[in-house]
């Protein structure tokens, strides 16, 4: 098994599942698309995070980060929340696979916009409008950029793939 | 706790028999070197041909077509460099799909580098490759058309036949990857107008590691591995011979049992169809029909498949979530993204593949677990509560 004992702990009996009625902040990332998304609900009372859950679709190690970044700002104050990092997390949970170290980066980051969320709720700014990332992105983050249909490597972003021709899509 | 292997496109386990004859050859002695003068030479060569003769007589070859190789990948990259070396002059234009294992599409991506160009055709929405775009995509400067005999993601079984009937008519080789076919469905290559066909032992319960290459009789090849004189000339190198003689038997029993396999893998891939249909918001992959009797590929929409993967495996169940070759990838499959699935739902994506030893009693305790994991990963996903 790829994962550490902490991983498939948390992964197994995932802590603070669940979407908060009625949150203070929300913060939503990821995308299906690349095949992890989080949403991160918090309630805060006096500039503390009193309760936190999570809901996420994606692999082991990102329901498994979802579930350790939750533990680890549950009870602290917003100042300290916001210190999480993704590498805190990762090393909470005895490390991760190279190839799963982008799931971490969804969990702090989805924590940190929750945060955020609630500050600009606090000041009355308007909620940031729901943004997807590009599949391309996504893409040229892992190994390079390919082709999802005939798996041709691109060298650079194309409208088209060089070999069979077929669209590429640019977003979903 | 009882394991339950229901990933047999990864590999098959050894077959009693198999593995009986292969302990029998290392206890014999199991060194000789078919290329040695003397008679343990001699003996070697009689046990290396009488393999062949068997394994020829599971594609229905002549014997002195079959090579042996380490297994499918190397027999993929033996047909078509041979054949793109060997034809390079004639032209550098090669035919494929667009749902092919790694071990071509991989081969074929290192020989565009080397000034070659490829061709990929698509397919419908259960991976089915229309003949007549490959005739269409067939140019003057076309020497090899290579595309699989059954799909190792979504078991979709592909026209070969009607395929090489074009590429026949056009004077163009034709290669396929039957590794995931060969040995469970039946293959004839003089029926399937094939020249070059990929198999390997260890779809078939013999042992992995080792493989073969048909090459039919005048067909221009290089070999992929220069040295010796063995293998006719085609594969230098002294041959697996532990691993020859379980592949043999391997291929015999395939040939000889085969009705009968097919008939118990159908009757499992039916009772596992009917229940998991009853989850609802899961996607079927495939060709109804013409697919691999052993293999369900299925979607199940708004969870990953790798945490249900995990989880199944926690309870002792072996299944995977796509061909094990390209598993460390990340990347959605470029197979279901072929058929026209979405990203999200490849996504979810589980493969079952089960063999001669699974029962009907296997698939009732899996699915039960498969049925917790996925109400409980859609519990937690934010995309089943949107929905």
């Amino acid at each position: 098994m790829q994962y550490s004992e902490t991983v498939m702990e948390h992964f197994k009996s995932p802590k603070n599942i669940g979407r908060i009625e009625n949150p203070d902040g929300i913060g939503e990332v990821g995308n299906p698309v690349c095949g992890d998304m989080m949403t991160i609900t918090i309630k805060v009372k006096d500039d503390r995070i009193e309760d936190i859950k999570f809901e996420t679709f994606g692999c082991g190690a990102a329901i498994a980060v979802s579930s350790m970044v939750t533990e680890m700002a549950k009870g602290k104050t917003l100042e300290e929340a916001m210190k999480i990092t993704n590498k805190s997390v990762a090393e909470s949970l005895g490390g991760l696979p190279k190839n799963k170290l982008h799931c971490s980066n969804l969990g702090a980051d989805a924590l940190h916009k929750a945060i955020m969320d609630y500050y600009n709720r606090k000041e009355g700014k308007p909620k940031e409008p729901k943004q997807f990332e590009k599949v391309e992105y996504i893409e040229k983050k892992e190994a390079g950029c390919h082709c999802p249909y005939c798996d041709a490597e691109l060298s650079e972003p194309a409208p088209f793939c060089k070999r069979c021709g077929k669209p590429i899509p640019q977003e979903k | 706790m009882e394991l339950i292997y229901f990933d047999h496109i990864s590999g098959t386990p050894l077959h009693p028999l198999v593995k009986e004859v292969m302990i029998k050859y290392i206890e014999e002695g199991g060194f000789g070197n078919p290329s040695s003068q003397h008679r343990i030479g001699d003996a070697a060569i009689e046990t290396l041909e009488d393999a062949r003769t068997k394994v020829s007589a599971l594609i229905n070859a002549k014997p002195e077509e079959i090579v042996f190789t380490s297994g499918g990948t190397e027999s993929v990259n033996h047909a078509i460099k041979g054949v793109a070396f060997a034809r390079a002059k004639k032209g550098k234009h090669i035919i494929t799909s667009n749902i092919e294992h790694q071990s071509v599409s991989r081969t074929l991506r290192v020989l565009m580098g080397m000034g070659y160009q490829v061709t990929a055709v698509p397919v419908d929405r259960y991976g089915m490759i229309d003949p007549s775009d490959v005739e269409k995509a067939i140019r003057d400067d076309t020497i090899l058309v290579t595309i699989m005999h059954a799909n190792n993601e979504i078991g979709t079984i592909e026209p070969i036949t009607e395929i090489g009937k074009i590429t026949r008519g056009r004077g163009v080789l034709l290669h396929t990857d039957a590794v995931v076919s060969c040995g469970n469905i039946p293959v004839d290559v003089e029926e399937m107008n094939v020249d070059l066909l990929s198999m390997a032992a260890n779809q078939f319960y013999g042992p992995p590691g080792v493989g073969a290459l048909f090459i039919k009789e005048k067909t221009p090849i290089y070999p992929l591995i220069d040295g010796g004189t063995q293998e006719n000339n085609k594969r230098a190198g002294t041959q697996n011979l532990i691993g020859i003689v379980g592949m043999a038997k391997a291929a015999e029993l395939a040939r000889l049992d085969m009705p009968t396999r097919t008939e118990h893998l159908l009757s499992l891939k039916r009772y596992f169809l009917e229940r998991v249909k009853g989850i609802d918001d899961i996607v079927i992959n495939g060709h109804p029909e013409k697919s691999l009797p052993g293999l369900v590929s299925f979607s199940v929409e708004y969870v990953e498949g790798e945490s249900m993967m995990i989880m199944l495996d926690e309870k002792g169940i072996c299944v995977s979530t796509r061909s094990a070759c390209a598993s460390g990838s990340l990347r959605a499959s470029h197979v279901l993204i072929a058929i026209g699935s979405d990203y999200a739902t490849a996504q979810g994506t589980l493969l079952f593949s089960f063999g001669i030893d699974n029962t009907k009693a296997q698939i009732d305790k899996a699915f039960d677990v498969l049925k917790d994991t996925v109400a409980f990963l859609r519990s937690i996903s934010p995309l089943y509560k949107k929905k």
